[in-house]
């Protein structure tokens, strides 16, 4: 490790010391500010790899229009505060073409002013929906929106009959939000909210809310929420013999998950992107050859993938695209051609942007899968 | 030697801006660093003249800023206006809470301002209607003093830069006055102050406002210059990190707490660049100043470089005073 | 509703048992030597970490427990050792930001050595709920309140009855006065960080199967554990537990009778007024100021 830094350190000093000679054929610079440490570190920190592992393998095989892409990254440990302070430093110090980031949705948000004052094309790799809705001229996002995840347990919960929800939800951005699409989309599907509780993210015992969900007389029960949470609250109902089916959100998408909640995780329904379930698409479905392809790529070098860095893939994708498009790192040429992308085929469905939708995913990128045997299955 | 310090400080300030015009680490970082300070003298008030801890601070931090996001963008008052009330609400709490707060001691009034701190983060998060929940409050308008819009990160510095040196040349007069006497007794003996016929409760609640003062309203500049709030700022972290600064400036020094807030936010600033390896590299300079230099590091530096201009003088053969 | 009540007492008390762990752990430092240990949440994390990568490097649990304890007790003596014997001297608050520090330190280290995931220590006996009149119960948690338990009394009686704890306490009354009876201060406080972190390790080992762990988990333990040490008066183990226990059911009760999004607010309120009341915590020494 301590080896690598010191030879990333010299590189980049070489590179550096090569740029100026070589003056033309500068590098293309990605910036990024993703939450690799904090309560979202495991949603920023395979994006990061992801991004890492790319822009290597798009360098060794020539870069983009001849020239290398160079990635810039901060951490922002979930604080929308730094997220501000480090997409200044990305526009204004390392002047970076294009922003590739911002994990959790208030990251995003926070960052959105800026981004739009200074005219700098942002992919961000958040959920809420809120963030492309009312379309931002700079902005756009590669993962599907809550209210899409909503939706679509929405629908399973209908299929099965089932009316009456309780809802359990964290603390955190993602959580709230989630949880206010839970509630603004319950009349569309005629379901009825019958219990609504909370916890903090860090909290090591969700027993006391469902214990005063128990009584609601809630059909099943929908949990929003990050990190080690979601496998609490499902470990706590099969403690306390709430045998109602759980749901969980999109964010729980991880082996770490299965392996946190264990047996109890059993049976547990979430809306999920493909690339989990990759294999059990059939032969014909052309996202198959590249979820797998990526899978293939991320397992051998970190193991278990999870669907969040297929967002960063997503992103790092769509951009180098458009560069190639624009002919060149030009921001405000390559801003319309993100627009612009049709068909593009990546990991969490085919993206289809226009300037009045900056995300382009649509609900059927989503499978809903459950987890049997330690594994997921699509149950549609 | 106040004057001379405080002019020499002032002057560095108003050159770097000329010297490295449009520089990312001077116009952001210092905009940043200038919060700060004015946040770490005002703590010092409490902790370093009057010994009184707070872990509690970005509370009143978090006051200031939200009032200037709640009264802005939902009720459209003029910034100037809703600093003010900010600075109001804050000075308010902080006087209500002094008297029965600060009867307490030493771990015990560590205990209650923390556990103020983490109320009012709870709200911050939990009245989503009112604070817009975790994620924040997006869309604050920037500080508009009678007419003249503080849009830039060149015009934030400027103002930023300015207040900053009026919360030192204030914290400077408040140290030399009547209250700040009282306040050293008080940190000396409480009980020999009270005897001397101090009225150390006065004393004390006085100080606790004006510190809360001085953070609601870099909280204000902050919500303003951002112009975007989330109660991660305001978090436990956030006035751990306060009290560092003091500390590691040099307690009961007004300098001694700009220093330390300067130094800590280029220490946060630059690390970033070792990833993985920040934290532990945070931690370990962290306990190295605190074991070598435990008065801190402007006292600590000062010492050390007195000591070695004695020594150079003495070896040239003017014997040392 | 009594099943419902008995159930919230019953997780307020698993959560408080885990709360006191962490908080004796800030007494014993305490008595010792008047610091207030802000890396006392970091041993527990340490335990915890540690006993999952010698789990998973093939060790049984029992033994990768008791490897990891003694490591962790070992990091707590090169603490002491390294950090804070040199800093003899320094102010109250200079010794608390070395001890912030050295938490940043161990978190950073966990970080480069076992990354950013989140593991679970298997339970150690099975998860099977166990039922008592409508509420339930993990097999863990009463691991967790039975060792807990345990730790109380030996502690207690480590303090009360034996010469090696007599002299601990003795340091911290009068650290000069105790040197002159012939105590060795310098070996007393070793052995104080060394006892605090096996401790907290322990703590660390028994709640993982609960709370999960990683290299972040210590924050929020250490808190927790800080306010019930507090609460029960700062030096006091048995208030620590008292503190401990408090905390966590009226977080649960707060949670299940009140909001669950303000329980923390709810239980910081009830401890603010405690000590508006109570000034030196519940069990706290009234001790008179020198002047």
């Amino acid at each position: 490790m301590k080896d690598r830094v010191w030879s990333n350190i010299l590189v980049s000093a070489l590179l550096l010391a090569g740029a100026q000679l070589a003056g033309a054929a500068e590098p293309i610079k990605i910036g990024s500010f993703l939450a690799v440490t904090g309560p979202a570190s495991f949603l920023g920190d395979p994006e990061l790899k992801t991004l890492q592992m790319y822009v290597e393998d798009i360098n060794a095989r020539g870069g983009v229009k001849g020239r290398k892409l160079e990635l810039l990254h901060y951490d922002t440990g979930g604080n929308a505060k730094d997220a501000v302070s480090f997409s200044k430093r990305l526009i204004k110090n390392d002047n970076v073409d294009i922003i590739i980031g911002g994990t959790t949705t208030g990251d995003t948000m926070a960052v959105i002013p800026d981004v739009e004052k200074e005219g700098i094309p942002f992919i961000s790799l958040a959920g809420a929906v809120e963030i492309v809705e009312p379309v931002k001229k700079w902005v756009f996002k590669t993962p599907h929106t809550d209210r899409m995840a909503v939706a679509k347990i929405y629908e399973d919960l209908r299929k099965r009959g089932l009316t009456k929800v309780a809802l359990i939800t964290g603390d955190g951005g993602f959580d709230k939000s989630g949880r206010q699409q839970l509630l603004d989309l319950a009349p569309q599907y005629g379901i009825a909210i019958v219990a609504d509780e909370s916890y903090g993210n860090k909290d090591t015992d969700m027993t006391a809310q469902l214990t005063k969900i128990r009584p609601s007389g809630a059909q099943a029960i929908v949990n929003f929420g990050l990190g080690q949470a979601p496998a609490i609250v499902t470990k706590n109902m099969k403690q306390l013999g709430i045998d109602l089916p759980l749901y969980q959100s999109h964010g729980v998408a991880s082996k770490t998950f299965i392996d946190l909640a264990g047996e109890a995780a059993e049976g547990v329904r979430l809306p999920a992107a493909v690339l989990v379930v990759a294999e059990q698409l059939p032969g014909a479905d052309p996202q198959k050859p590249i979820l797998l392809d990526y899978k293939k790529r991320f397992e051998a070098k970190y193991g278990p993938v999870s669907t969040f860095g297929g967002h960063a893939y997503d992103g790092l994708m769509i951009a180098v695209a458009a560069i190639e498009r624009a002919g060149g790192p030009d921001k405000a040429k390559v801003r319309d051609e993100i627009e612009k992308t049709r068909g593009f085929i990546g990991t969490a469905g085919v993206f289809n942007m226009s300037p009045t939708d900056h995300m382009g995913l649509s609900l059927d990128a989503f499978k809903m899968v459950e987890i049997r045997g330690g594994a997921w299955k699509i149950v549609e | 030697m106040r004057l001379l310090g405080f002019s020499a400080f002032a002057a560095g300030v108003a050159l770097l801006p000329v010297l490295f015009p449009d520089n990312y680490f001077v116009t952001v970082v210092g905009v940043s660093a200038g919060l700060h300070v004015i946040l770490a003298v005002g703590l010092n008030l409490l902790m370093g003249y009057a010994g009184q801890i707070s872990l509690g601070h970005a509370a009143f931090f978090g006051m200031g800023a939200y009032a200037s996001a709640i009264l802005t963008t939902r009720y459209a008052w003029p910034s100037l206006l809703a600093m003010a009330a900010g600075l109001l609400a804050a000075g308010l709490i902080a006087w209500l809470l002094a008297r029965p707060i600060l009867r307490l001691r030493g771990h015990y009034l560590a205990m209650a301002t923390l556990g103020f701190g983490i109320i009012v983060h709870v709200v911050m998060v939990q009245a989503t209607d009112w604070t817009g929940g975790p994620d924040g409050m997006a869309g604050i308008p920037p500080l508009n003093l009678l007419g003249w819009e503080i849009d830039s990160d060149r015009r934030w510095y400027g103002v930023v830069a300015a207040t900053a040196l009026l919360a030192i040349w204030l914290s400077l007069n408040i140290v030399d006055s009547r209250i700040g006497r009282a306040l050293r007794a008080v940190r000396g003996s409480e009980f020999a102050a009270r005897m001397m016929g101090i009225d150390t409760t006065r004393a004390k609640t006085q100080v606790f406002v004006v510190s809360a003062l001085f953070a609601a309203f870099a909280g204000g500049l902050f919500a303003h210059q951002q112009a975007f709030v989330s109660p991660d700022s305001f978090n436990l972290l956030v006035s751990v990190e306060l009290v560092i600064m003091v500390v590691l400036g040099g307690m009961a020094s007004t300098f001694g707490a700009a220093c330390g807030a300067i130094a800590l936010t280029l220490l946060n600033e630059g690390l970033v660049v070792f990833e993985d390896y920040e934290m532990l590299i945070h931690g370990a300079l962290l306990m190295t100043v605190m074991i070598f230099l435990p008065q801190g590091l402007f006292v600590g530096l000062n010492r050390l470089g007195r000591r070695l201009w004695i020594a150079v003088l003495s070896r040239h053969g003017s014997p040392p005073q | 509703m009594p099943e419902q009540l008995l159930q919230f007492l019953a997780t307020g008390v698993t959560v408080g048992s885990i709360y006191a762990l962490v908080g004796l752990g800030f007494a014993l430092i305490y008595n010792a030597s008047d610091v207030v240990n802000f890396a006392q949440g970091e041993f527990v994390m340490l335990g915890a970490m540690t006993t999952v990568a010698l789990l998973n490097a093939g060790l049984p649990l029992a033994l990768a427990g008791v490897v990891a304890t003694l490591l962790t007790a070992l990091v707590g003596l090169l603490l002491e050792r390294f950090a804070i014997e040199p800093a003899a001297g320094a102010s109250v608050v200079s010794t608390i930001i070395i001890t912030i520090g050295a938490a940043i330190f161990l978190r950073g280290v966990v970080l480069l050595l076992w990354g950013k995931g989140f593991h679970a220590l298997p339970p150690f006996t099975g998860d099977a709920p166990i039922q008592f009149w409508g509420a339930t119960l993990l097999p863990q948690s009463l691991w967790v309140l039975g060792i807990t338990a345990l730790l109380v009394v030996l502690v207690r009686a480590f303090f009360n009855h034996t010469l090696l704890g007599k002299a601990l306490l003795a340091c911290s009354f009068n650290r000069n006065a105790a040197q002159l009876v012939g105590i060795n201060v310098r070996v007393m406080l070793r052995l104080a960080y060394a006892l605090s972190a096996a401790l907290g390790a322990l703590a660390g080992i028994l709640v993982a199967p609960i709370t999960f762990t990683s290299y972040e988990a210590g924050v929020m333990l250490g808190l927790k554990g800080f306010s019930a040490a507090i609460v029960g008066g700062i030096g006091n183990p048995m208030g620590a537990v008292a503190g401990g226990l408090l905390l966590g059911v009226l977080e649960s009760l707060g949670a299940g009778l009140i909001s669950s999004g303000y329980k923390d607010a709810i239980a910081f309120l009830f401890v603010l007024m405690v000590l508006f009341f109570e000034p030196t915590g519940l069990f706290g020494h009234k001790t008179a100021e020198r002047v």
